[in-house]
């Protein structure tokens, strides 16, 4: 498929932001997504072609504001989602109750 | 889609501070209901995070290229079955199922990208850094190759052909880089120190051990 991720070729994507000091995780959320991709995958949840096939699938504008790790939640959750693991309510509701809890 | 992500941004555009702790809280949630309901076990992703961030990394591949440049037929092996040569040295597991090793030559220099994703040899380098996975690198890779080098501060003289190498979901790339003058008489463990990820990625070269005579 012709979509946004084929990125090869694309101009105007500004220059390379290499910094050699950059931790592998930027964050702690990206080590838990790192973590959780992987389990899944072993779990079934996914094959790595319905990964890809997910993040491939992301709107454009979307894709490209995003970054890594949040491209991997948001197949994560298709998958689960699609497969009754997950739902969009239970997702906003547990926020909802972490960000009171964590004050 | 119907789901409502709110977006966190790179370092370099951040608009929105607030979407950035959205995303944290958005992954805390998913991971408290899939552990709540049995589906994830919290420690495991500890035990991942630990063997990806402290174990697994480019120390691995820096092995393997330390031992070709010390035995020419462990060289050939490696170039002609990079994922049977590289698992001699113990280095197998996901991401790493298909390895095809490129050899730099005083006359061809190979460059590995993932244009569509950000396909990388887990067991040889470990998770890759956040500039092959960003869209800059992985668009220019392919059409502007001495540009993109140069911004990693690698001038390739003109004579020299560039390789640029496309990996995907199933197929990973190595690059065996030059091995650097004045090491002659080093041991692998001394070579390897000299192999950078960079190298071994091609947007750089090994270091050069400091010898004075010469820069």
């Amino acid at each position: 498929m012709n979509g946004i991720h084929d990125l090869g070729g694309r101009h105007g994507m500004g220059p390379i932001d290499i910094d050699p000091k950059q931790p592998i995780f930027r964050a702690d959320w990206e080590r838990r997504m790192f973590g959780m991709f992987i389990l899944a995958f072993a779990g079934g949840h996914f094959n790595i072609d319905q990964f890809r096939a997910a993040i491939e699938l992301m709107a454009p504008a979307e894709y490209l504001e995003s970054g890594y790790y949040e491209h991997w939640l948001y197949s994560l959750e298709t998958w689960c989602k699609a497969n009754g693991s997950l739902t969009d309510k239970e997702i906003d509701d547990r926020m909802r109750k972490l960000s009171k809890g964590d004050a | 889609m119907s789901s409502k992500h709110d977006h966190d941004h790179d370092h370099e555009h951040h608009h929105d501070h607030d979407n950035r702790s959205d995303i944290s809280l958005r992954v805390k949630a998913v991971e408290s209901l899939l552990v709540e309901k049995g589906l994830l076990d919290p420690a495991a992703i500890d035990k991942l995070v630990d063997a990806y961030e402290n174990k697994i990394g480019p120390h691995n591949g820096a092995r393997v290229v330390a031992h070709a440049w010390s035995d020419p037929a462990y060289k050939q092996r490696l170039l002609d079955d990079g994922t049977a040569a590289i698992a001699e040295l113990g280095f197998t597991g996901i991401q790493g199922e298909d390895m095809v090793v490129v050899e730099n030559t005083p006359t061809v220099h190979n460059v590995v990208v993932c244009t569509l994703c950000s396909c990388y040899p887990w067991p040889t380098l470990g998770l890759p850094p956040n500039w092959y996975k960003a869209a800059p690198y992985r668009s220019r890779a392919v059409i502007d190759p001495r540009g993109v080098l140069k911004e990693f501060g690698l001038e390739v003289p003109a004579s020299t052909e560039i390789r640029v190498w496309d990996s995907n979901a199933e197929l990973r790339y190595l690059v065996l880089p030059q091995r650097p003058p004045h090491t002659e008489g080093l041991d692998e463990a001394a070579l390897a120190g000299l192999v950078t990820r960079d190298s071994m990625i091609g947007v750089g070269v090994p270091h050069v051990p400091n010898v004075g005579a010469e820069k």
